[in-house]
């Protein structure tokens, strides 16, 4: 299993490389001065060349690259031209928050998801089946921002049961999860909606796998059958498309943390764009991939525990 | 004969389609003895897999079904129509099966020890370790090598041969009185299909077991049954003793498989003679069903379908020109 992991993870890294050159060339391609941007049009030659040196934007070109990449090998994403903060102090400040979230998320779209989508599929063709592919084709095709505009209406204005402000910093446990209720709800919903879909298609295959007719002429009922031997191997691709889905989150994440005005990496986004920080953005950009990344590898290791086929290659 | 175990009569298994429900098996009639093997044998199509199923209660559902007026009767006891529970009593602990397919027939995420435990568990009532050495035991008793080992691991790691031993295991796990083995050897290479046959007849002889043994290999037949039932379109054609049948076929379609030469290690589809082939579940026609493969076809078989008829003590044949 650790042989597994690590392969994986060599794996990752060319992967790694060609992000990392991208948002680089990006950085750089984008029109506009960091220096002059930052100093406004009313700097002086000699301020604008000596912000310039301190950046690091007047060297050429293959240097700064040099520059950039040993940065992120010895963990340096550099500073915010704002803040003057480390980009990681600023990261790691909201990071919680956001993980926080994506983790709640993707527990209520399996809790939610996997039975919806096995009752579905068990119920093929019928009033229950029917239903759930009505409803989560509509979790699908509501845009996030629209229902965490709904669920902030009906929930926290109307029904007062949860804050209008998400305020992860808050008080007690009980006090969190009350904060943590309607953004997660909203991003749980979708991650439901795509996980039932999955788990439905899915299940439908294996149910029609010659081993699961093994199973029923065993002699094993209905039912264990279906928990025993459909389900861990209907599991495979549901856990593909999490890890897949992470990436969709994180956009998601933006949208649905602006709405409820809550801390995370999202509105630190939004907050750099705002402000044209490039060095926060270009370690966010890096940042984001390296979790995008990281949940490839963390699929994987899930395929493996699921699939003994998938450990042994 | 002695009291048969099985007892099957006018078993129809039929399919919905556009056009209504289709029979796919129509109205056959079948007896297994207890320490007896019969083959059934036919063309691919001609529902061989699906009797089988039909006796396991495991016709693919809810398209198919059987038709009313099927009668399967298992030491007196009525299985068309029982609960899903009585059934799932009988299925792997009375009546075993064995598929075709031995690639796909085992849980790829399940040990091989587990997958054999599992039916001990269920239907013996023995607890987890009891199960596992007595999983164990039967690994021994199929031949697989290393069995200590094995028990831990899973499908993939297996060779075809291997695996359809794991699932005879399997088969075997809870003593049944029935096995139904549905081309348990057509998809392994001719060395380890002699090997898988001389397994199966040594513990048939051991367990005094009744097989029901699919095939299409007429060589196999030859080798281990008793009787043979020839099936076409859904319907049983001829059916007697393997040595009486060899010796001389009485229906058309049994001479077409047989061929002119009949050699031990040739498949059906090796010799086959006949031109056309099996008529679709929808597109039969008045008469025999056989008449427009026939060479000996009068104008008799074309509207009137013939009955399956005694010809000789323990011989049936449904022909209206035997040979
Ligand atoms: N799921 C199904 N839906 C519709 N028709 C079916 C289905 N399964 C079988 N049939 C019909 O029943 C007929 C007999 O099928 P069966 O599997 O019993 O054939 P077989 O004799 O076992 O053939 P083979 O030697 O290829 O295994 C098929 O030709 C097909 O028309
Ligand atoms: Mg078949």
């Amino acid at each position: 299993m650790l042989g597994f992991l690590l392969r994986r993870i060599a794996l990752a890294i060319p992967t790694l490389l060609a992000v990392m050159t991208a948002v680089f060339v990006l950085a750089r391609v984008v029109p506009g001065d960091p220096a002059q941007v930052i100093l406004g049009d009313q700097a002086t030659a000699e301020a604008l060349a000596a912000l310039r040196q301190r950046l690091g934007v007047d060297r050429p070109l293959p240097a700064q690259y040099v520059d950039f990449l040993s940065g992120i090998l010895r963990g340096d994403l550099g500073t915010s031209m704002v803040t003057g903060k480390s980009v990681w102090a600023e990261v790691l400040a909201v990071l919680p928050y956001t993980i926080e979230l994506t983790l709640a998320a993707i527990l209520l779209g399996i809790l939610f998801g996997v039975p919806l989508g096995v009752l579905a599929a068990t119920r093929h063709n019928r009033l229950p089946d029917a239903l759930t592919r009505v409803l989560s084709l509509a979790g699908l095709s509501f845009p996030a921002f629209v229902s965490a505009v709904l669920l902030l209406l009906v929930f926290a204005i109307e029904l007062r049961w949860f804050p209008v402000i998400s305020n992860p910093r808050s008080g007690d446990l009980l006090e969190r999860l009350q904060h943590l209720a309607l953004p997660a709800l909203n991003l749980g919903l979708i991650m439901t909606a795509y996980i039932t879909r999955v788990t439905r298609s899915s299940v439908l295959g294996v149910l029609g796998e010659d081993y699961i007719r093994t199973a029923r002429a065993k002699g094993i009922g209905r039912r264990a059958v279906l928990w025993r031997h459909a389900l861990r191997n209907a599991l495979i691709p549901v856990a593909t498309v999490i890890g897949l889905y992470l990436g969709t989150m994180i956009g998601n994440s933006v949208l649905t943390e602006i709405v409820f005005n809550r801390p995370g990496l999202g509105k630190l986004i939004l907050g750099a764009l705002n402000q044209r920080d490039y060095t926060l953005l270009q370690g966010l950009m890096v940042i984001f991939a390296g979790f995008i990344v990281l949940a490839n590898v963390a699929t994987d290791l899930a395929y493996g525990l699921i699939d003994p086929r998938v450990r042994a290659r | 004969m002695t009291e048969p175990v099985l007892a099957i009569r006018n078993l129809a298994v039929e399919f919905r389609s556009r056009d209504g429900w289709l029979p796919a098996v129509r109205g056959i009639d079948l007896d297994l003895a207890p320490n007896e093997t019969l083959a059934l044998v036919g063309e691919s199509g001609s529902g061989k897999s699906l009797t089988a199923l039909a006796i396991m209660g495991l016709v693919p559902g809810p398209a198919g079904r059987i038709a009313a007026g099927s009668s399967i009767r298992f030491e007196g006891e009525e299985l068309v129509g029982a609960s899903e529970k009585a059934l799932d009593a009988v299925r792997g602990n009375r009546i075993a099966m064995i598929f075709q397919e031995p690639m796909t027939a085992l849980n790829p995420t399940m040990t091989v020890g587990a997958q054999i435990a599992e039916a001990i568990r269920v239907h013996r009532g023995l607890g987890r370790d009891a199960a596992w050495r007595e999983s164990e035991r039967l690994l021994d008793l199929v031949k697989v090598p290393s069995r200590r080992r094995r028990m831990h691991d899973y499908p993939h790691q297996f060779s075809g041969g291997m695996r359809q031993r794991v699932m005879i295991a399997i088969a075997l796990a809870c003593r049944p009185r029935v096995l139904l083995a549905d081309e348990p050897t057509t998809a392994l290479d001719v060395t380890i299909q002699a090997q898988v046959l001389g397994l199966l007849e040594d513990l048939k002889r051991e367990h005094g077991l009744a097989v029901l043994f699919i095939t299409h290999n007429l060589g196999v037949v030859a080798l281990i049954a008793d009787r043979v039932a020839v099936m076409y379109a859904g319907e049983i054609v001829e059916s007697g003793r393997v040595e009486a049948i060899f010796a001389a076929p009485k229906h058309p379609y049994t001479l077409g498989l047989l061929g002119s030469t009949l050699r031990i290690d040739r498949d059906i589809e090796a010799l086959q003679p006949i031109p056309g082939s099996v008529p679709a579940p929808g597109a039969l026609g008045r008469g025999c069903a056989f008449a427009p493969r026939c060479p000996r076809a009068v104008s008799r078989c074309e509207t009137e379908p013939p009955p399956l008829e005694a010809v000789a003590p323990g011989r049936l044949v449904r022909c209206w020109m035997p040979a």
